[in-house]
């Protein structure tokens, strides 16, 4: 039953009966990533209860602390002691630069209206501002955050207005075509407004990213204890340098469908090339005993993941480490030794990483994650034994034809390789192993032409549609996708079909798939379609995913 | 041949040009791109000269107030530092004299100190001026140099025929480096060397210049009590 009305949009709770229920390509039982449902996560964040919002940033015990008892490092004093101390540091230096903020405040406050109105500000898809409770500008995506200082003042004032007269919180202000979702955690307030088709559960997961790329430049816990100690706090000091993380991970939120779902992409890789690669590392690391995670990535990709035993991580950890890495053009010239906190392993503490390439010619970056500060040299000897050993098993070449999306792998064109004319675009998502795979990998010169379009402007502009790209597809999916993880009447399958294109959502227990076809197209046929592709899923699933969860 | 090996560590404000100096030295490069340093950065380098070959060792730290905490990684087991400020930025060179407190009361051995401000070529926008910087840098007993992580590329590209200049510039008024026809050419690398020689504790010459050690010393006046850095 097609519709072709372009507006309404009828979901139907059907069974396919053909397709078995056992056919969940790339299921396996143990994950290495958490196989969380980060709607579901968001739907907490939402909560209306500002007690039990709050008792969630706390009450959390450290990861860190309880990895460094098991080995028996004591070195958990010694960390705490330090973020106090650089605590103070920050501290004592920050009167000048606050009043600097001040007087800045007061120069703009005859003009700000004038400011608002500027081209950098003006015609934007989606803004975001980030703020302290105190009303002090922290970040905003576009144009200058000293400038918005009388406008951070309203944001506050709303927010603050309905939770003192109110006692409830402030989430959305709807207008016709404009969306205002406001997220307050913690000591700071995040704000987006936006004009896409994002839902506002889409949009508080945003805000919760963004917010989890601050706590992973400074830790939980020293963001609060900043704000406990002055309220007042000008929070750029610390944050010096990581605005192009928040910027970044903005833009790659709004292309890259492994948000949306909450999953992580692998790279397409021969089963045999990633096992030798894991055993590479594994061999190379299994005496370190304080590694918790060896990670190798490639443009945005996992390639491997070597996990402490009974630690797994979150697929939201992982897309901020690839948006450090991508982020960090300095990991290409050194090795790096970075600080660095993963929010929801342990938003209390650093784990800390020796951050490479693997070789000169080879995109992959290679993160070893340890819970102790002075581990550089024993693992930058791994790095070097690890490398030696992927050049001598011809592992680099493998990874390089994967990134360079060499013709002869089945991976690089699915859609020509499956041989269904009427798809045009698939997304597939594994829910036991939180693990993507979409027809058209965002490859990274295209993620590059986004970035410098955004750079440019981000503004709305009305284009005309010639072939849609794969960015154009996942916003497509959005809808559907919100529709899916409904909270009040999730739907389970949901068909639509008119002039332009016809999609298919689709979730059961083992896996989302939103296909989108050509136009005008029977159900019977995309039926037999998705049949086909899951098919073909199961067949090439070792290649496109990591289908086991090595520890040392 | 001996061989040495020493530790250096560069410390200095946010985007005074550390990583660019450093990749410009080791690298023999300039990129516009580079983003900042998260935590540290560690280069390796080989330097041969005619009594010794220097295995040098480069940890190039973040300038952000939030890594802060962490320099005493870096520079506790450091043979020398390489304290970089902006000359078009006053706050910088003034962060530097808080980071040689902090290295005289916390530095675990002989540390030998080496100033240089960056961006010579924004000349025109100076705020440090040359003088101030020199005379710093001889109560420190340190030399002094001013270079250009993006200049340099010029120059070589130019047959390295009209950088005398800057090492030329930078040589004025340090107290005791001598540019050595290397240093003239490279500012940084010569105080590298410098400092590679100096952690050594042996008289290098290097390129037949004569790279004199500076005599002062870090820690010697409160070697016997090493004050610890926490708790």
């Amino acid at each position: 039953m097609a519709s072709t009305s372009k507006d309404s949009l009828p979901s139907h709770l059907t069974h396919q009966e053909n397709i078995d229920d056992d056919l969940v390509p790339g299921a396996c039982p143990e994950s290495i990533l958490n196989p969380t449902d980060s709607f579901e996560e968001i739907e907490t964040e939402m909560s209306t209860d500002p007690e039990q919002r709050h008792a969630k940033l706390t009450t959390k015990s450290s990861t860190i602390s309880e990895i460094q008892s098991e080995i028996g490092e004591p070195s958990k004093d010694m960390k705490t002691a330090k973020s106090s101390d650089d605590l103070k540091e920050g501290m004592a230096s920050s009167p000048s630069s606050s009043n600097i903020t001040e007087q800045n405040g007061d120069d703009v406050d005859t003009d700000k209206d004038e400011y608002l109105q500027s081209p950098e500000l003006v015609n934007k898809e989606k803004h975001v501002f980030i703020l302290s409770s105190a009303g002090k500008p922290i970040y905003s995506r576009y144009g200058n955050e000293d400038k918005l200082a009388g406008l951070c003042g309203v944001i506050q004032a709303l927010v603050s207005v309905v939770e003192d007269h109110d006692q409830d919180i402030l989430r959305s202000i709807c207008t016709k075509d404009c969306k205002a979702v406001f997220l307050v955690k913690g000591p700071l307030i995040l704000v987006a407004v936006s004009k896409s088709n994002e839902s506002e559960t889409q949009l508080v997961m945003q805000l919760t990213y963004a917010f989890n790329q601050i706590v992973s430049v400074l830790t939980l816990t020293q963001l609060n204890r900043i704000f406990e100690q002055r309220r007042n706090y000008d929070l750029r000091r610390l944050l010096a340098g990581a605005e192009r993380l928040i910027d970044n991970l903005l833009i790659f939120m709004e292309k890259d469908p492994a948000f949306l779902l909450g999953a992580v992409r692998c790279l397409p890789l021969p089963e045999k090339a990633r096992e030798n690669i894991t055993n590479a590392i594994i061999s190379t690391c299994n005496k370190i005993r304080d590694l918790v995670f060896a990670i190798l990535i490639a443009g945005n990709q996992l390639i491997t993941l070597v996990r402490m035993k009974k630690y797994t991580l979150h697929p939201s950890d992982i897309h901020l480490l690839f948006n450090l890495v991508r982020s960090s053009e300095s990991f290409k010239t050194a090795e790096s030794w970075t600080p660095v906190c993963l929010p929801k392993f342990d938003a209390t503490g650093f784990l800390h990483g020796h951050v490479s390439y693997i070789s000169e010619d080879c995109q992959a970056c290679l993160l070893l994650l340890t819970v102790q500060r002075d581990a550089f040299y024993p693992l930058s000897q791994a790095k070097h034994t690890i490398a030696e050993k992927l050049e001598k098993m011809k592992c680099i070449g493998a990874i390089n034809d994967a990134l360079n999306r060499s013709k002869d792998l089945p991976t690089t064109n699915p859609l020509k390789h499956i041989g269904i004319p009427i798809i045009r675009h698939f997304m597939y998502k594994c829910k036991s192993t939180a693990q993507l795979f979409t027809s058209d990998p965002i490859s990274l010169d295209r993620l590059q032409d986004y970035r410098i379009m955004h750079k440019e402007g981000g503004d709305i502009t009305v284009k005309k549609i010639e072939k849609l790209s794969d960015i154009d597809y996942v916003k497509n999916y959005r809808k559907f996708c919100n529709q899916i993880h409904c909270a009040t009447v999730p739907a389970k399958f949901i068909f639509r079909s008119n002039c332009e294109n016809t999609i298919l959502a689709w979730i059961t227990n083992g896996f989302e798939l939103y296909v989108t076809f050509d136009a005008l197209v029977e159900k019977e046929q995309t039926k037999k379609a998705v049949d086909h592709l899951l098919q073909w899923i199961k067949r090439e699933e070792n290649r496109i995913f990591i289908m086991n969860a090595p520890t040392f | 041949m001996k061989v040495i090996e020493a530790k250096i560590v560069v410390l200095g404000s946010q985007g005074v040009g550390k990583t660019s100096l450093v990749v410009r030295y080791i690298g023999k490069m300039f990129s516009r791109h580079i983003s900042p340093t998260i935590g540290a950065s560690f280069f390796t380098c080989n330097i041969n000269l005619a009594e010794a070959r220097v295995k040098l060792q480069v940890w190039d730290t973040a300038g952000q107030e939030r890594f802060r905490s962490m320099a005493p990684m870096y520079y506790r087991n450091a043979n020398a530092a390489l304290l970089v400020f902006d000359i078009t930025c006053r706050a910088s060179f003034a962060a530097v004299k808080g980071w040689v407190k902090e290295l005289q009361s916390n530095a675990a051995g002989p540390l030998v100190l080496a100033l240089v401000g960056n961006k010579a070529d924004l000349a025109a926008a100076r705020a440090v001026p040359a003088t101030d910087a020199a005379r710093y840098a001889a109560a420190l007993g340190a030399p002094y140099t001013e270079t250009s992580a993006l200049r340099s590329a010029a120059s070589r590209r130019g047959g390295c025929g009209g950088c005398g200049g800057v090492g030329g510039r930078g040589a004025r008024g340090a107290a005791r480096l001598e540019p050595a026809h290397a240093a003239r050419r490279h500012p940084a690398p010569a105080l590298l060397l410098a400092a590679a020689a100096g952690a050594a504790g042996a008289e290098v010459s290097a390129g037949g210049g004569r790279v004199e050690l500076p005599a002062w010393s870090l820690h010697t006046p409160r070697a016997d009590t090493p004050r610890p850095l926490c708790c």
